[in-house]
């Protein structure tokens, strides 16, 4: 099997982490969901570190974020699909 | 690669350790040299420097503690003597009547054990009277010998550090899928972290044995948010959890972090008591919760006075943690921390990021990892000289 670029832990994930070093902004990724093997295409729009998330959809500012299948916060800003998502726009609900 | 099961359903491991008088079984064969308090280090230190092959466990506490704080570090204290990779131990402390109290504590277990009082002896006596107590013990467990033993005589616990995406993708699960295969066989597992369950206190609930026991775990977590978090927090712990560590790796918020936390206790286990810090389980095989503190040194030094004997240790970005007494097995799942810190990693499972490597491989890579170690394999920690050996505090002292 081909190495991904993002892997992804549940379909319902509105969010995929970068499993590859030095990930460059317009790589066509392949994106595995570990869930159940399928797989799906997704266009990097930024360098985005590995470890670090990636918006699966269009994200508005106050939406829920999903991974693994529940509620890991609230955007604080708007994310395009392919764009870098961190502590920039995603909080905590919490504390 | 292992198989965790022979064709008949029983265990092909096979576990070679020390069989201690109480039953129980150690990986390691220590002599320890414990100080009672702060004050005794210096004594306790000149006799491990002494007596060579003997370990000394200095700490910073023992002195004017009360009520419930005083008790955790008694059963700190006392747990860690009593744990099985310690074969035999020397307690001095600045007086004799706690000192007394460690000792007889420890003594339950059968293990040979002394102790000394510095208050009218000073330092250089109760030193050269403590060298050749030590002395006696370390010859006397040098002669002991490792003995064939079921892979059930193993408590194998397990807290993650400096996490990042990858441990809830490749190294926690990982440590899920060794529980979800060794529970069944009979050994005692251990998890906690407090802290680390926010964002996942459903889920965690929902993974006791018991509507009761989820109902008692529940009332753990929220003390600790009520009593400790909004107690004491100032703006948020949005810099403290997730760590900066845990940010640069790629984890936001605690409710990811947790979640990923989580996958180390697997699919199937349940975990059947909520045990107090330090405190031993007693209700047999089986996974526990321990309440603890998130920070590793603190953890470990729990889990070690609880019994536990192999501590499995996922990181993502390069947590460092040993214990003087507990072996720690790190493992990865990071690439780029598997190749600049090779040195402390002791299984690397990035493959599964590359989906090179399913996690009921990695599973299995793991539980070879255990049964290596307690079969005598230093772990990366014990070569680089790791013994992070802190005791949790509860409060101020008098």
């Amino acid at each position: 099997m081909t190495a991904p670029h993002l892997l992804v832990h549940d379909n319902k994930d509105t969010v995929g982490v970068v499993v590859v070093e030095g990930l460059k902004a317009g790589t066509d990724m392949l994106c595995v969901v570990t869930a159940d093997n399928s797989s799906f295409r997704l266009t990097a729009k930024m360098d985005v570190p590995i470890g670090h998330k990636i918006a699966l959809t269009d994200i508005r500012a106050g939406d829920t974020v999903l991974k693994y299948g529940h509620d890991i916060g609230r955007a604080v800003a708007d994310i395009a699909k392919g764009e870098h998502v961190h502590v920039h726009n995603l909080r905590t609900k919490r504390w | 690669m292992v198989m965790a099961m022979a064709g008949n359903g029983k265990s092909n491991l096979r576990l070679w350790g020390w069989r201690r008088a109480n039953g129980r079984v150690g990986v390691r064969n220590h002599v320890v040299i414990l100080p009672l308090d702060d004050l005794s280090n210096a004594a306790c230190e000149a006799v491990a420097n002494q007596i060579k092959g003997t370990l000394a466990l200095p700490h910073a506490y023992g002195r004017l503690q009360f009520g419930e704080d005083l008790a955790l570090f008694f059963r700190t204290l006392i747990g860690t003597g009593c744990n099985p990779n310690v074969a035999a131990v020397v307690v001095i402390g600045i007086e004799e009547g706690w000192t007394k109290r460690i000792v007889d504590g420890i003594a339950a277990t059968g293990k040979p054990v002394t102790g000394f009082g510095i208050e009218g002896t000073g330092d250089l006596m109760t030193i050269a009277k403590a060298a050749r107590a030590a002395k006696d013990h370390l010859q006397w467990a040098s002669e002991s010998q490792r003995e064939e033993c079921d892979i059930a005589d193993l408590w194998v616990s397990t807290k993650c550090g400096e996490s990042d995406t990858t441990t809830g993708l490749a190294s926690c699960p990982t440590v899920g899928n060794m529980y979800d295969k060794l529970i069944p066989l009979g050994i005692h597992g251990i998890f906690g972290e407090t802290t680390e369950i926010t964002g996942a206190e459903h889920l965690a609930k929902a993974r006791a044995a018991t509507p009761e026991i989820g109902e008692k775990w529940m009332k753990v977590w929220q003390a600790y948010e009520d009593e400790v978090i909004q107690a004491h927090k100032t703006d948020d712990l949005s810099d403290s959890q997730p760590t900066k560590g845990n940010i640069a790796g790629g984890l936001t918020t605690i409710e990811e972090k947790a979640l990923g936390n989580l996958e180390k206790i697997g699919r199937t286990c349940r975990y059947i008591d909520v045990l107090e810090p330090a405190q031993a389980p007693a209700k047999g095989p089986g996974l526990y919760y321990m309440d603890t503190s998130s920070a590793a040194a603190e953890c470990l030094t729990l889990m070690a006075a609880a019994g536990y004997v192999v501590h499995t240790f996922p990181t993502g970005q390069g947590n460092i943690i040993g214990n003087p007494i507990l072996p720690v097995i790190k493992l990865t799942g990071n690439p780029r921390t598997a190749r600049t810190m090779s040195e402390h990693i002791d299984l690397d499972v990035s493959g599964v990021l590359r989906r090179e490597m399913t996690i009921a491989e990695a599973g299995d890579a793991l539980i070879e990892m255990v049964v290596r170690t307690a079969n005598g394999r230093l772990t990366a920690a014990e070569a680089l000289g790791h013994r992070e050996f802190v005791i949790t505090k509860l409060y101020r002292s008098a």
